[in-house]
């Protein structure tokens, strides 16, 4: 974690996200897009990491971030995804869900799709709907679902000009986050502590599954889902807890992690290398959470002897079964725990952190001191 | 009450003419309103078409200013690191926190007295880099821009920033780093060098000339050069000149040995200061023989370049143009004939070389005159007269700040409010808070107020009362910023705040119809009174419809369900509709029960508690016990008894008749329930 590139932007930054390189190819991350917030005019900007910082040389010198693009977001930017390789969607605090369209060719970003009024609050008694910010969507080609304060989930297709399937009401509270679980399945979470699991072949507002946190109700702000086991899924709240949870069962986490100081923003396992996990909290901190079984370590504990006879058999039984190491490293209970290694990747504390993304080696976080930070050597 | 120090500026602002028409203004928190009255001055009505616009007259318009932004926000980091460094210090800080970056980086070295000291030295380079680094992005920008008008205000911004950087170079080398005679120098000639840096440009233009020696401005380098005390690269330059004319060489080596052998305080060395000037009056005297003696005479430049070695004023003077300003000239001229000029001394060299310098031509400038009284070593000077000339806090505060932790302003007590450290902050932190605001009446509009935040956080006498007044003001478009507003007053025990927000969030979800948000909020705020009213509407929902809506919220609601009786009865109802729906009648039947019975039900939904009770006395199994139906037979008859009996007509006549039927339906159901009662009652102890 030597290099660690940061540059201020002149704007709050509340959203980063990699531009997913294409599937099967070598290439390495190396676009990212930021949303800002609570400016007067706020911006989706695209940005490289690429080394074109020799043809233009003006300032920027090599592995700083250039800015390629940006276009002008009416609200704050609430989310954003990528939806493919050229197309962004954006959520917004008015909540209106816009899909942008990146030129490559000359270098430009225009709205290809909109739909404005995604979230709204109908007004008790009367008819006139005020807008509802739109707090988070996700992404899977071709399907987009937006959830919003309003309670309600909205499931958009790219080619639709009208949403496909609208759950009012979803929920009583204000909707934090969502994500696919398996692909008819969403999982949202809400500010009242509860994790819920949608399934769109159901017909009405009731969720198929309903997890929470005991009985202290504190909000859920972010949730991800493990790339290779659909079913643990990792939740960040407003104490900064970090709560790991098997959905397959039971209705409480599986482990309760203490971990920032507030509100926990965002979390994300690592794509490819799920035993690492990041998250960003309001405290100004980036966490790194390795939980990957340390091999050296390991052979130690065989030349030890029979003294830590749990580590030993877990370690046979973690050669025996590739598959159960990997469930096991977050799932499993104290031995595993005790494993985790964290870091913390900001070398100062700074307002806070409003998101973070991970893709290969790469790591981009923005924050509320108008700073983006990027570093492309995160397991060096 | 203080003297005016200068005529206040008269600002022109466009479309208005005060001649012809009065004007009024208005003050608000950094700006102020003016328009156009109708009063008009003594002569009648000319009924000159008005000007419609009221104006908002802004002091500190560099806020706006993109570039200016990343000052900011950088700036805002160091700033913490100081105070961090401090609270170290004295102990106070009370978690171990991850270590700053200001912290990491500062090795104790060799040179300085102590690690303290050595820190806030690093604080302040810290800060200049800062100002550089925007003062750059700002000349691209002024270089980038497409039209002249915002090119030339680019161009003044660096000027500024430049200037500011100019200042607070020279406040640390007198201020902050105290350097003694000696190094004092050294220090000084670095500040000019790196405020007067045309001549690395034309360095690197003349070298890159075909034939140095022959470009038009070579002698020109050479002179600055010489001015700015690089003697080294000054040799080079005239050995060039050697190479090419044979008959100067002579000349020419002779001078750069004079050049060579200029005894000059080095940091490594050990000599004293003793030795230094012993030899310095040496080689000073080495000079003056060989311009006496004529070495140079056939030489014009190179006598003048001598007559420089030797600290003549009027050699110097005739400089001017390539001196750009006084405070070089002042340099200079310490460099060739005081080099250990001691602090204490430098005002007075400082006065006479702006006096020659300016000989009376023209007036020093503001920049001049803070300068000035930098090197008089009067600091409220220097803050007064910054605070008058820039046009906005984030200067004075930031210096004043940095300067107050060297312990240089303990004394100096403002006849209002706190001391000047704290007063500056605090203007400096209100116009964060309204950055934007008053732009725009929309909500998203105030971005700089995080930071503002934390110079609250270290204002120790006013900090807290300011952001308890700013905070509030915060528009809350999302919940996630109200959350962010939230953390802040929670983090500062800021209850009253907190209430406050929650409140106004609540009411906020109870107009969008968004009654589970609206309840959690007043959860939050252990808002009872606002807990009572949202559970009334949940209430009054479920008799209009027969459900409940927002379950997932009523079901877990847990501890916090003690917040008020009505939300206690909301929850303990609804429990009492799962106990039913799991057909777990006797739970559900005492539950009903106990809510009548202790008053947490209120009077008014009595009718609907006995109206449930009804399918339960109608089941095949007894479950009201005797004791139990006793209950609710009294709890039935409390209930007629006190209901106003009134006979009137209509509609209302109506709606008695239907409750009195309900009555009678009660009182037979639990007649017949009594009776059951009794008898299974019976046969069970009697069998």
């Amino acid at each position: 974690m030597e290099e660690i590139y940061a540059k201020f932007v002149s704007q709050k930054i509340s959203k980063t996200r990699w531009r997913p390189v294409p599937p099967g190819s070598l290439q390495t991350a190396e676009t990212f897009a930021t949303g800002s917030w609570d400016n007067e005019e706020n911006y989706v900007s695209l940005w490289s990491i690429g080394d074109f910082g020799n043809v233009d040389s003006d300032g920027g010198f090599e592995g700083e971030h250039q800015l390629l693009c940006d276009i002008k977001h009416h609200g704050d930017v609430m989310d954003l995804q990528f939806f493919d390789q050229e197309r962004i969607v954006a959520a917004s605090s008015t909540g209106c869900v816009t899909v942008f369209l990146h030129h490559p060719n000359n270098q430009t970003l225009s709205v290809s799709q909109q739909w404005t009024t995604a979230h709204y609050h109908t007004g008790p008694g009367s008819p006139s709907r005020s807008s509802a910010p739109c707090t988070g969507v996700v992404c899977d080609n071709p399907e987009i679902v937006t959830v919003g304060e309003d309670g309600r989930i909205n499931l958009f297709r790219a080619d639709h000009k009208e949403a496909v399937r609208t759950i009012d009401n979803a929920d009583s509270s204000t909707l934090h986050a969502v994500t696919f679980l398996r692909t008819p399945e969403i999982l949202t979470v809400n500010s009242i502590g509860q994790l819920k699991i949608w399934d769109f072949r159901k017909q009405g507002n009731e969720p198929s599954q309903i997890l929470s946190l005991t009985g202290d109700r504190v909000p859920l702000h972010c949730v991800d889902r493990h790339p290779n086991q659909q079913h643990v899924v990792a939740t960040g709240g407003q104490d900064g807890m970090l709560s790991i949870w098997d959905v397959r069962q039971g209705t409480m986490p599986v482990s309760l992690l203490k971990a920032h100081e507030a509100e926990m923003w965002e979390v994300h396992f690592h794509p490819s290398n799920p035993d690492h996990l990041f998250t960003c909290s309001e405290d100004g901190s980036l966490w790194h959470w390795d939980a990957s079984t340390d091999v050296p370590e390991k052979s130690s504990l065989f030349n030890q002897g029979g003294r830590s006879s749990t580590f030993l058999s877990h370690s046979i039984s973690n050669q025996a079964n590739v598959h159960q190491s990997l469930i096991s490293s977050w799932l499993s209970t104290d031995p595993a725990k005790d494993r985790i290694e964290i870091t913390s990747l900001l070398p100062s504390r700074t307002l806070s952190v409003n998101s973070l993304d991970v893709l290969g080696p790469c790591l981009v976080c923005g924050t509320d001191a108008e700073a983006i930070y990027v570093t492309r050597q995160l397991f060096s | 009450m203080e003297e005016l120090d200068s005529e206040p500026t008269v600002t022109l602002i466009p479309g208005v003419n005060s001649k012809k028409k009065q004007m009024c203004f208005d003050w608000g928190p950094g700006e102020m309103l003016v328009c156009e009255t109708s009063f008009n001055k003594k002569e009648k009505s000319e009924t000159v078409p008005g000007c419609p616009f009221i104006y908002i007259i802004r002091k500190d318009i560099d806020v706006y200013s993109q570039i200016l932004r990343k000052l900011f926000n950088e700036s805002h980091g160091i700033f913490v690191g100081l105070q961090r460094i401090e609270e170290e210090l004295t102990g106070k800080s009370r978690k171990a926190q991850l270590p700053c970056f200001l912290s990491l980086q500062d090795a104790p070295c060799s040179c300085c007295m102590s690690f303290h000291f050595c820190r806030l030295v690093r604080v302040s380079k810290n800060y200049r880099s800062v100002i550089r680094a925007c003062m750059e992005e700002m000349h691209q920008a002024a270089i980038a821009a497409k039209d002249p008008a915002s090119g030339r205000q680019f161009s003044s911004q660096v000027s500024i920033l430049s200037a500011m950087e100019l200042i607070w170079n020279l406040c640390e080398i007198l201020f902050i780093e105290v350097a003694p005679a000696g190094p004092l120098l050294l220090h000084l000639l670095d500040w000019v060098r790196l405020h007067v840096c045309e001549v690395d440009s034309l360095l690197a233009d003349v070298l890159g000339s075909e034939n140095p020696s022959k470009h038009e401005s070579f002698w020109n380098l050479v002179t600055i050069l010489v001015l700015q005390g690089r003697l080294d690269e000054a040799r080079q330059m005239l050995s060039k000149e050697a190479d090419v004319s044979p008959t100067s060489a002579g000349m020419c080596r002779i001078l750069g040995d004079l050049m060579r052998t200029m005894p000059v305080l080095s940091p490594g060395n050990t000599q004293t200061l003793t030795e230094l000037e012993l030899k310095w009056q040496h080689w000073h005297e080495e000079c003056e023989r060989h311009l006496q003696d004529g070495t140079f005479a056939s030489s014009p430049h190179l006598e003048s370049l001598c007559k420089i070695m030797l600290g003549d004023e009027a050699a110097l003077l005739e400089q001017k143009e390539l001196l750009n300003n006084w405070y070089h000239f002042l340099v200079t001229r310490l460099l060739y004939s005081h080099p250990t000029v001691k602090p204490i001394d430098l005002h007075f060299y400082a006065q006479s070389s702006l006096d020659l310098f300016l000989g009376g031509e023209s007036s020093p400038e503001p920049l001049d005159n803070i300068l000035m009284a930098a090197f008089e070593f009067d600091i409220h000077q220097v803050i007064k007269e910054c605070s008058i000339a820039l046009s906005n806090w984030w200067f004075v505060a930031h210096l004043t700040d940095l300067l107050d932790h060297c312990k240089l302003l303990q004394s100096h007590n403002l006849y209002f409010g706190s001391n000047m450290r704290e007063f500056l902050l605090l203007e400096y932190a209100s116009g964060l808070f309204a950055h934007h605001r008053p732009s725009r009446l929309s909500s998203d509009c105030c971005s700089l107020w995080q930071l503002g935040v934390d110079y609250f956080d270290y204002c120790p006498e006013l900090g807290r009362v300011s952001l308890e007044l700013h905070i509030e003001r915060i528009p809350l478009s999302t919940e996630q910023k109200a959350l962010k507003v939230l953390r802040i007053c929670e983090q500062r025990q800021m209850t009253e705040q907190v209430r406050s927000i929650c409140k106004i969030l609540a009411m906020k979800a109870v107009r969008n119809n968004r009654l589970g948000s609206a309840l959690s909020w007043s959860i939050r705020a252990k808002d009872a009174a606002f807990a009572t009213l949202v559970s009334d509407r949940f209430l009054r929902d479920y008799c209009e419809r027969g459900c409940f809506s927002d379950l997932d919220l009523i079901d877990n609601l847990g501890p916090a369900m003690m917040l008020s009786d009505r939300l206690t009865f909301l929850g303990k109802y609804r429990e009492f509709h799962r106990f039913y729906g799991e057909k777990r009648f006797c739970d559900a039947a005492s539950l009903l029960l106990s809510l009548m019975t202790s008053q947490i039900a209120p009077r008014c939904f009595w009718v609907t508690l006995l109206t449930d009770a009804l399918p339960l006395l109608e089941q095949k199994q007894v479950i009201f016990t005797t004791e139990q139906t006793y209950e609710l037979m009294r709890c039935l008859e409390d209930l007629a008894s006190g209901r106003p009996v009134r006979g009137e007509p209509g509609a209302q006549r109506l709606q008695e008749d239907i409750e009195n039927t309900k009555l009678e339906m009660l009182r037979l159901a639990l007649a017949r329930n009594l009776a059951r009662a009794i008898i299974k009652e019976g046969s069970l102890e009697g069998s």
